[in-house]
């Protein structure tokens, strides 16, 4: 396989975006990412998008914006695992390169969530989980999430506060973030103030209802050299299910999935947690951020909640998660996240992060995840 | 909406809490499936779920799916069933403050809620306390 490197990142700004349609806000990211790039032509697209169908009542979206970005008639694909629908464009963007079938690929994410109610919002986010016997039922997204923390605090400990200090931590760093959509601090106060949703979690624990794309140009390594571009390889990753429902599971506070995905991408890049310097992590709701920074190795399970205590997950921290902000702060259209992640990790690497930049990172990782952590993908970066 | 065929095929699942156990390894699954998921044997019987159990985790959802609107606040959870298995439903019957980790509950047969005005009376499980 050949090594595949990330030449061009693009974002843009993210928020409840009325005046902008969703083609319009894809065109204008992906061409930011294409100027970084440098290219004007790619071979191929992958498009992550969880439910264009369900939030702006659009299907066949690879195509159509294949079309408004100038690039038809190339070949165009929609991937889709949930919110971990970036990531998987991700991966499969990295494979076509690695493969030798195509050269240049855009790796695309895309969700416009606020053209239907927040009612309407709320279940194409529940058909994440498993309609028949959680929807059915009135659980709701964060109401799984809630069951996890729930279940969290009692068997290791966690406490209201520690869940409030990931929210704390993530809109610190998304204060420093220009593309953020709620770039602004809060307090642990104001967390816990904040309106119940489903108990323990209240609406500052959660992220947000976002429009927004994000848009990477995967190039071969060797080529890249040539043109000497800050190089950021990928150079593992990883992909793992589990059951869909979260009452099936063995352990409901530990993604196993994630820890699986990890664990391949660690065995690819043959790297391990030490080794990683920075961390994007899927921080739907608080609770997700603590299990994840345990079930990737970071902390020893159950300790997810303290770490963010002492602050080892800080900016300036022994292993800073969600320099960008996270989801948090910086917003969740949800198929555009996983993409998101991987433009924070690749501009971190190449030191272009202003008030938020870690000094001098090198290896870098991304965790997305789908559901109530039913898809896992994970990638590690490297700053060559 | 969708339509009542949808429904039906739930039926043994929501009103008799059918499953399905592995004959090869004895892992009971909910709702049942068709081919295991450890062993991946495609020998399966039927079996019923236990009718009590304790709850393994919960909250209260104060922001309801439209479906759910007259209903909010409720309790949802999570309960290990005395054979094992996990399932998710309502708890209803006794206040928030009550609902404790480690709670005995019951699994009733009660009405989940209605379709629409037009619409079909949905039914299947939740639980009680013991």
């Amino acid at each position: 396989m050949r090594e595949v490197a990330a030449i061009g990142v693009g974002i843009t700004k993210w928020g409840e975006l009325w005046k902008k349609s969703f083609r319009d806000i894809y065109v204008e990211t992906a061409l930011l990412a294409l100027k970084d790039a440098g290219v004007d032509r790619v071979d191929s697209i992958y498009v992550g998008s969880m439910s264009s169908g369900l939030f702006v009542g659009q299907e066949h979206i690879a195509a159509l914006l294949a079309d408004y970005l100038g690039q038809a008639p190339i070949p165009s694909a929609r991937v889709e695992t949930a919110c971990a629908s970036g990531g998987l464009a991700l991966k499969l963007g990295y494979m076509e390169v690695a493969s030798g079938m195509s050269d240049v690929v855009l790796v695309s994410g895309i969700e416009k969530m606020t053209d239907v109610s927040g009612n309407e919002a709320t279940y194409a986010l529940g058909t994440a989980a498993d309609q028949e016997y959680e929807g059915y039922h009135g659980i709701t997204f964060p109401g799984l999430y809630a069951l996890i923390a729930m279940a969290h605090m009692e068997k290791y400990g966690t406490t209201r506060e520690q869940l409030a200090m990931v929210s704390v931590k993530n809109h610190k760093n998304g204060a420093k973030n220009p593309v953020a959509q709620f770039p602004f601090e809060v307090t642990v106060d104001q967390v816990l103030d904040s309106v119940m949703v489903a108990d323990p979690l209240r609406i500052l624990d959660c992220s947000p209802i976002t429009d927004g794309a994000a848009a990477i140009v995967l190039y071969p390594a060797e080529l890249a050299r040539k043109y000497g571009k800050p190089l950021v390889k990928i150079i593992g990753l990883g992909h793992a299910t589990d059951t869909i429902e979260l009452a099936q599971r063995t352990d409901i506070t530990w993604l196993n999935s994630t820890y699986l995905a990890a664990k391949s991408a660690y065995a690819m890049a043959d790297k391990k947690p030490e080794d990683i310097d920075i961390v994007e992590v899927h921080d739907c709701f608080t609770i997700a951020e603590i299990c994840v920074t345990e079930a990737l190795g970071f902390v020893e399970k159950g300790k997810g909640g303290e770490a963010v205590e002492q602050g080892l997950t800080a900016l300036d921290g022994k292993i800073p998660v969600n320099p960008s902000g996270g989801l948090k702060a910086k917003g969740h259209p949800v198929g555009a996240s996983g993409v998101a992640q991987a433009v924070e990790i690749v501009k971190q690497l190449r030191g272009e992060c202003c008030d938020r930049q870690v000094p001098n990172p090198r290896i870098g990782m991304t965790q997305n995840m789908g559901g109530s952590g039913a898809s896992s993908i994970v990638h590690i970066f490297e700053r060559e | 909406m969708s339509t009542p065929a949808r429904y039906w095929r739930e039926i043994p699942q929501r009103y008799r809490l059918e499953a399905n156990k592995c004959k090869n390894c004895g892992k009971i699954f909910f709702p049942p499936r068709l081919i295991c998921n450890v062993c991946q044997s495609q020998e399966l019987e039927k079996t019923k779920l236990a009718e009590t159990g304790k709850v393994l985790t919960y909250t209260i959802i104060r922001v309801p799916p439209h479906r759910f609107v007259d209903q909010a606040p409720y309790a949802v959870g999570i309960v290990a069933l005395d054979d094992g298995t996990k399932i998710a439903g309502q708890i209803v019957d006794c206040d928030f403050g009550d609902i404790k980790i480690g709670m005995n509950v019951r699994v009733e047969f009660r009405k989940i809620y209605e379709m629409g005005e037009s619409g079909i009376l949905c039914y299947g499980y939740k639980f009680v306390p013991q």
